[in-house]
């Protein structure tokens, strides 16, 4: 799926800007919780939150994610999108709620990680 | 030419190699073609030197001013074996682009036979394909974004260009506790080290979550904020975070995936769930946590690397 897509289909607005829109995404993901993020994000995936702090854009560009989606039109504070924009990550707004935003994605065509297994059993 | 792209030329010239930039497909004549032959064939391939074979052996070269010479001495008839330079400078298809040139200058060789491992015929050098094959280089290097494929080749060479019985790279960062608008700084600029390094994707994702989970404990746990060192080695990356701050009563504990004693502002932040070192584990090859009631925590993580080159593959490491 496109970025523009994603955009579109989320009656999104892009609030930081760092992508072509023609660019493809592979794979959809969301998580409130950071540490989920660090273990299932997979490289390119779109990231749909209800957080707006920093440490998002930290944690996807560790986490090579380079779209994200904040639900719930939420405005994320200036620290933020000063780091998005330093960091190459793109950031996109939606009215949807967290469920919403994802089924819309998914029912469009953007897969996610199908079922996780945790090899370990670490939790 | 701006001074980027002179790096750039430089760069090239010390980094391709001879059989990057010769001809591959030679011209060769027999010792016992006739001059006159050989003076037709100069002239219908456009070329202005020709290597002798016999059999597999280079035994001389025939230049223009051999045919020339040939020509003054009414020598035109005779054989290639009396009239060729029998003193032929080679180089090995391995040789360094800078080797080649120093030779193409000297002595006045206008042309360098290409020999591989073996001493056999695989191509010829001239200053002619020389600079055609750096201009090709270089217009690749323009549509590939090549410099910065150049600057990490330059930097991953370290180990190869640095002698020592054991070379490693040592990284160090502070990082100070409860400073929320920086957490991350330090993983940031860890996960930019290790791409100029040359480490391939997926190596750099696992240490870059690894060392964000550190981080983010450093900054969460400690009072004190504490030091992030990252140790590479050819075979090796190994992480070190330390602090001095207040230290884990139960270590069995901590370890539990899902315990935490992180106060609710942190988990509202999308942090303090538990599962920070359950995550470096995961990611990483072994994880030792060393601790004590007011004595500071020290938590070691090892990543290793199943070839001699930094990172290139996914070890199959123990997983617990």
């Amino acid at each position: 799926m496109k970025v523009r897509e994603v955009v579109d289909i989320l009656s999104g607005r892009i609030i930081v800007d760092n992508h072509d829109l023609d660019e493809e995404v592979p794979r959809g993901g969301a998580a409130d919780l950071m540490s989920d993020v660090l273990a299932f994000g997979t490289e390119g995936m779109v990231l749909m939150t209800g957080l707006t702090n920093p440490q998002v854009v930290r944690t996807a560009e560790m986490a090579g994610i380079n779209v994200i989606v904040i639900v719930r039109d939420k405005t994320p504070p200036p620290e933020t999108l000063e780091l998005a924009r330093e960091s190459g990550i793109t950031i996109i707004n939606t009215g949807y709620t967290m469920y919403e935003a994802c089924g819309r994605l998914f029912k469009a065509g953007l897969p996610g990680l199908g079922q996780v297994k945790m090899r370990d059993n670490s939790w | 030419m701006t001074t980027p792209e002179i790096t750039k030329v430089q760069e090239l010239i010390y980094t391709t190699k001879v059989e990057t930039v010769m001809a591959p497909n030679v011209v060769v004549i027999e010792p016992s073609m006739s001059m006159a032959d050989v003076k037709e064939l100069m002239r219908s391939k456009r070329i202005t030197g020709v290597p002798v074979l016999d059999g597999d052996r280079i035994v001389g070269i025939v230049s223009m001013t051999d045919v020339i010479d040939a020509m003054e001495k009414g020598r035109l008839t005779a054989p290639v074996a009396d009239n060729m330079t029998r003193e032929v400078s080679t180089i090995s298809k391995d040789a360094s682009l800078t080797e080649a040139l120093n030779n193409l200058g000297r002595e006045g060789f206008a042309r360098l036979p290409v020999v591989d491992g073996d001493g056999k015929l695989v191509g010829i050098v001239t200053t002619g394909t020389v600079v055609r094959a750096l201009l090709r280089e270089m217009d690749v290097s323009f549509q590939k974004k090549e410099a910065e494929k150049l600057q990490t080749y330059r930097a991953s060479h370290i180990f190869e260009d640095i002698v020592s019985d054991d070379t490693s790279v040592i990284l160090r960062y502070i990082v100070d506790d409860k400073d929320f608008a920086n957490a991350g700084k330090a993983s940031s600029m860890i996960k930019k080290s290790l791409q100029r390094l040359g480490f391939l994707p997926p190596m750099v994702r696992r240490v870059a979550v690894a060392v964000y989970e550190a981080e983010m404990n450093l900054v969460i746990h400690t009072d004190v904020g504490g030091e992030i060192t990252v140790e590479i080695r050819r075979d090796r990356l190994m992480v070190s975070a330390v602090d001095h701050g207040p230290g884990i009563d139960d270590l069995q504990q901590v370890l539990q995936p899902g315990f935490s004693t992180a106060p609710e502002w942190i988990r509202d932040m999308g942090f303090g769930a538990g599962m920070g070192l359950a995550n470096i584990k995961r990611c990483s090859d072994t994880m030792r946590l060393l601790s004590e009631p007011g004595a500071g925590t020290r938590l070691d993580i090892v990543f290793v690397f199943s070839e001699n080159v930094p990172g290139a593959t996914r070890s199959e490491g123990k997983k617990s």
